[in-house]
């Protein structure tokens, strides 16, 4: 297969299989990938640079780095879309232990060591955020589970489900780490809901959830209700927690409807902003490109949500299908959170802007969740009928 | 796998739900996209404008200019406060790369004491940002900053830093006259232009320092600067330069102005000289004085108690603010007074039994010498300073008289146009002695003020300004530090000039120069001896006041309470009578009785300036006038 994908590429003729069903297949079949979403992917990973380039001081060393992990990210992407649905759904179950694992070995190590840990690490090797895994492996499990049962999910089923999310989020909230504990709910969540959930119980969750806020409260971290408390009030505390959402919103009101250009944003070019490459980015984006920027951006992910939501519809299995669009879904999440905290109308948790924030790790899990997605729609035609 | 097989055995029914949960799930992404959209046209339409102005003044900061303060000259040039450049020691953390190495590195090429060397070292630990100089040590040595420089390329981030500070280098003698800047306090602060005064330290505390703030101290420019959130300059965006505080050319001639306080030194006391018919300050000395310069960067708390509790009372300036009996340095003013008012004429006798007495009163004013002057008129009066004579005058003129005609010398007011801190000295008057003690006058108060004692209370500045008037037969200046600001003169006419005395027979003036010339020149002359060898014409009248009570519940011993019992000789003179070019008073407390004490520091100034500092002749020549050169032939 290698063989003919570089055949392929560098234009020599292709030795066609035997196969009537295989002879039209194209070269996207070959590789298992959605052209249309990598496309898109694309100009969003391009974009992406671009602003970053602009945020992080116009530091090419960073951009190349970013550049690499989409690299990295792609190629990972491209390895988890060559997996059959069914192979996944075998895989989910270990992946989800092994995460675990980790899960506790942070929190072991946590305690020994000094204060949030997030990483675990080997030394001279690689780091690696466990919790970051849990964000793929937990809806993959949760999606397991569900499509081995009639849909829809009976109680015995949702308790499992309240298990399978509750114990490796209550580990990643431990961290603390806020952002990770709420995405991997999310996406976990989001898949029980696209299995059909009944109203009343999403009613039910709604109304517990809510009598659980106090508790939730009680237990949050300090500088996590600091978080809160800054975000109903900025100006309460404009040199500290406020800070941020004050610069943030600065910059991005500051833009208007044009921008003040690439490279010409005062607020993120002047170090006001805080995280400006990371979380804060999209301040940047806000400030430089101004409100046609941000709404071509809006509209490039929303293009990817509906798309990824078709592939994931056109799965011909529920848990292909319940994981795309639960994957899908936390997507839209990252983005909705992370402009929302940015531009002050959402408390700030650390979620980055997908594939535009600086960062490694999220890339790849993102593209992973897009390989899984692709790996779900493409392999349709091996099933069985 | 039994499970499994049920799920596949209703797939349309899963796929169903699936496609209307999926259906559901993009209505609230779109919902949710809707919200963000919204926020981000509030955002960037509707307070667009809120946070364009937001972004702006987050980015530009305007940083002040201060201006350097104006100079200040003596008359003939001569700097008597400059701007001494002073150099600091600064460090920027961010440039320096191991901190420890470099401060034991600065330590050994300064040679620090050792006690110097810790407070240095937690000078460098300060809290500051990494890119802004920390200040390590001010006011370096020629010989430190040579070894600095030579050893720069080993010390990056160590850096010397100018800053101009106030240096007067005739300290002791101006200290009074000049005052001195320093540092801005809170409730000074609060006064001032906020914008003019952001980059500056300084301030005028007192004299002519206080006085021409505004001059001297200039406009502030500003400088607008591009900066990043920590404050970083990144680059400037617009500059205005600052305008320098004018120069200040003092009316002062230092030369004079140390010969007086070079008279007094090692006493108390204060003299004062002005040019009459221009009313500029020659000299105005206040003894003793102390380093002004101390006061600039801020005087340590023990000095300043020492200055303070000093029972020479260092700080006070005698010469503007000193209350003094007048004595019989008022009874030229006294004469004059009665001439215009009519009721003595020059020719007019007092017989002098050796005392006074009221209509109607058996008590006693007596003169000075016991057995009396016998006969005296107005100038022998004057000449050898008869009290009975002065009794029997102020009682004809009253007090509502005296305190008119002394007031229209100035006796009671403030008399100078720029002079910081002037005392009123203290000329009585019926309301003021109901308003003070809620009694009437009685007649007996009147002889006393009539020889410059009882209420009456003048300060050196007013009486130098009220001999000044007198040289100039009524016409007044008033007395003034500032003879240019910056390349202005300063006109002699000056707002606020009183109106000048009319005397209805000119000659009246004459008649007291006379009476005054014979104090020095004159056989029965009270400062005769004094008087003696004199080249040109001076007038001149002693005074002794009678000390009554000590200031303060300071503890003397005993020889120090005898000494500060005794009077205050004071003397009041101007030279040459016809063409005054200097007048001058003179109190040398707690110096005796003897007026001579005071007369000789009086001609000491008259002689110095008429014969030395006033000469416009070239080198060699006699600088006496025609007429006083032919007299002394």
């Amino acid at each position: 297969m290698i063989r003919d994908l570089l055949g392929s590429l560098r234009g020599y003729p292709v030795k066609q299989p035997e196969s009537g069903i295989s002879r039209r297949k194209t070269i996207w079949q070959r590789l298992h990938i959605d052209p249309w979403l990598v496309a898109m992917l694309l100009l969003l990973m391009s974009a992406g640079l671009m602003v970053l380039y602009s945020a992080s001081g116009e530091s090419s060393h960073m951009v190349i780095a970013q550049a690499v992990r989409f690299g990295v990210a792609l190629v990972v992407m491209l390895v988890l879309a060559q997996f059959s649905p069914s192979s996944l759904m075998r895989w989910a179950l270990p992946a989800y232990l092994v995460g675990m694992l980790m899960l506790v070995a942070v929190e072991v190590l946590g305690d020994i060591g000094m204060g949030a840990q997030r990483w675990l690490e080997i030394p001279g090797l690689v780091r690696f955020q466990p919790s970051e895994m849990m964000k793929l492996a937990v809806p993959m499990m949760v999606a397991a589970w569900i499509s081995r049962h009639e849909l829809p999910p009976s109680w015995k089923v949702l308790v499992g489900c309240a298990l399978l999310i509750g114990l490796p989020v209550v580990l990643i909230a431990r961290q603390p780490d806020l952002g990770t504990s709420l995405l991997v709910t999310a996406a976990a969540v989001f898949v029980i809901l696209l299995a059909g959930l009944s109203w009343r119980f999403i009613g039910f969750i709604v109304a517990l959830a809510g009598a659980a806020l106090p508790l939730l409260w009680i237990n949050m971290h300090n500088y996590q209700r600091q978080r809160v408390l800054t975000f109903l009030d900025p100006e309460s505390d404009p040199l500290g927690a406020g800070w941020n959402i004050i610069q943030s919103t600065t910059a991005i009101g500051s833009g208007g409807i044009w921008g003040k250009g690439w490279l010409h944003g005062t607020q993120s070019q002047l170090e006001f902003l805080p995280e400006r490459h990371t979380d804060f980015i999209v301040a940047v984006l806000g400030e430089e490109f101004g409100l046609i920027g941000m709404l071509a951006f809006l509209a490039l992910y929303l293009l990817i949500v509906a798309r990824g939501l078709w592939l994931a519809g056109s799965a011909q299995d529920t848990f292909g299908r319940l994981l795309g669009g639960g994957i899908m879904l936390t997507f839209f999440i990252y983005v909705f959170v992370n402009i929302g905290m940015v531009s002050g109308i959402l408390p700030v948790v650390g979620v980055p802007l997908p594939l535009v924030s600086y960062g490694g790790t999220s890339s790849v899990t993102l593209m992973a969740g897009f390989g899984i997605l692709m790996a779900v729609h493409a392999h349709r035609r091996l099933l069985p009928r | 796998m039994r499970e499994r097989r049920e799920t596949l055995k209703n797939p349309e029914h899963a796929l169903r739900i699936f496609r209307v949960r999926a259906s559901l799930a993009v209505l609230v992404v779109l919902l949710l996209s809707g919200l963000l959209v919204g926020r981000l046209c509030y955002l960037q339409i509707v307070q667009h404008e809120v946070y364009s102005t937001r972004s702006e003044n987050n980015r530009v900061r305007v940083e002040p200019l201060p201006p350097t303060r104006g100079l200040i000259y003596d008359r003939n040039g001569k700097l008597v406060a400059e701007n001494r450049p002073t150099y600091n020691l600064t460090l920027v953390r961010e440039r320096v790369d191991d901190l420890d190495e470099t401060l034991t590195m600065l330590v050994n090429l300064l040679e620090l004491p050792a006690e110097e060397v810790d407070e240095f070292k937690v000078r460098s630990r300060q809290r500051q940002r990494p890119f802004q100089p920390a200040l390590l040590m001010s006011d370096l040595t020629e010989w430190q900053i040579a070894r600095l420089a030579v050893n720069r390329h080993r010390l990056p981030g160590v850096e010397v830093q100018a800053q101009l500070l106030r240096y007067y280098p005739h300290a002791d003698i101006m200290a009074h006259a000049l005052g001195y800047v320093g540092r801005i306090n809170a409730e000074e602060l609060q006064d001032l232009d906020p914008g003019n005064y952001a980059g500056t330290h300084f301030i005028g505390k007192t004299g002519v320092e206080y006085f021409y703030e505004n001059q001297l101290h200039g406009r502030a420019g500003l400088r607008k600067v591009e900066t990043n959130a920590r404050g970083r300059v990144l680059r400037e965006l617009g500059h205005t330069d600052p305008e320098p505080g004018k120069d200040l050319t003092l009316t002062i001639d230092s030369d004079m102005q140390q010969l007086a306080y070079d008279l007094l030194d090692g006493r108390r006391g204060a003299i004062v000289a002005i040019a009459p018919q221009t009313g500029e300050i020659i000299a105005m000395a206040s003894v003793p004085g102390f380093d002004s310069n101390q006061f600039v960067t801020g005087i340590d708390v023990a000095s300043y108690r020492a200055l303070q509790e000093d029972i020479d009372l260092p700080l006070f300036n005698r010469a503007t603010r000193g209350s003094y009996p007048a004595g019989s340095t008022i009874k030229p003013f006294m004469a004059m007074s009665g001439l215009i008012e009519g009721v003595i004429t020059p020719e007019e006798v007092v017989y002098d039994p050796g005392y006074y007495q009221l209509p109607n009163d058996d008590r006693r004013y007596r003169n000075w010498l016991r057995w009396g002057h016998g006969r005296v008129d107005l100038e022998r009066a004057l000449a050898v300073s008869n009290n009975t004579y002065f009794y029997s005058l102020a009682h004809d003129l009253g007090i509502d008289n005296i305190h008119e005609h002394l007031g229209s010398f100035g006796f009671g007011t403030r008399v100078a146009a720029d002079v910081a801190g002037q005392g009123d000295g203290l000329l009585p008057s019926r309301e003021w002695k109901r308003a003070r003690f809620e009694q009437s006058w009685y007649p007996g108060e009147t002889l006393s003020v009539g020889i410059g004692q009882g209420y009456l209370q003048v300060t050196p500045l007013q009486l130098a300004s009220a001999t000044a008037v007198l040289a100039n037969r009524g016409h007044h200046v008033r007395p003034r530090l500032a003879l240019d600001i910056g390349d202005e003169a300063v006109p002699a006419d000056l707002p606020n000039t009183p109106p000048d005395i009319e005397v209805g027979n000119e000659s009246y003036w004459d008649r007291v120069f006379s009476g005054m010339e014979k104090v020095l020149s004159g056989r029965e002359g009270t400062a005769r001896r004094t008087g003696a060898g004199l080249k040109y014409r001076m007038a001149g009248k002693s005074g002794t006041a009678q000390v009554f009570s000590l200031g303060q519940n300071q503890k003397y011993n005993a020889s120090e309470l005898r000494e500060r019992l005794r009077d205050h000789a004071l003397f009041m003179a101007f030279a040459p009578v016809d063409n005054p070019q200097i007048a001058v008073s003179v109190i040398v407390e707690n110096a005796g009785g003897g007026s001579t004490h005071a007369a000789s520091l009086a001609r000491a100034m008259t002689d110095a300036w008429i014969l030395e500092h006033n000469c416009d002749l070239p080198q060699g020549e006699s600088c006496l006038g025609g007429k006083d050169a032919e007299d002394s032939q």
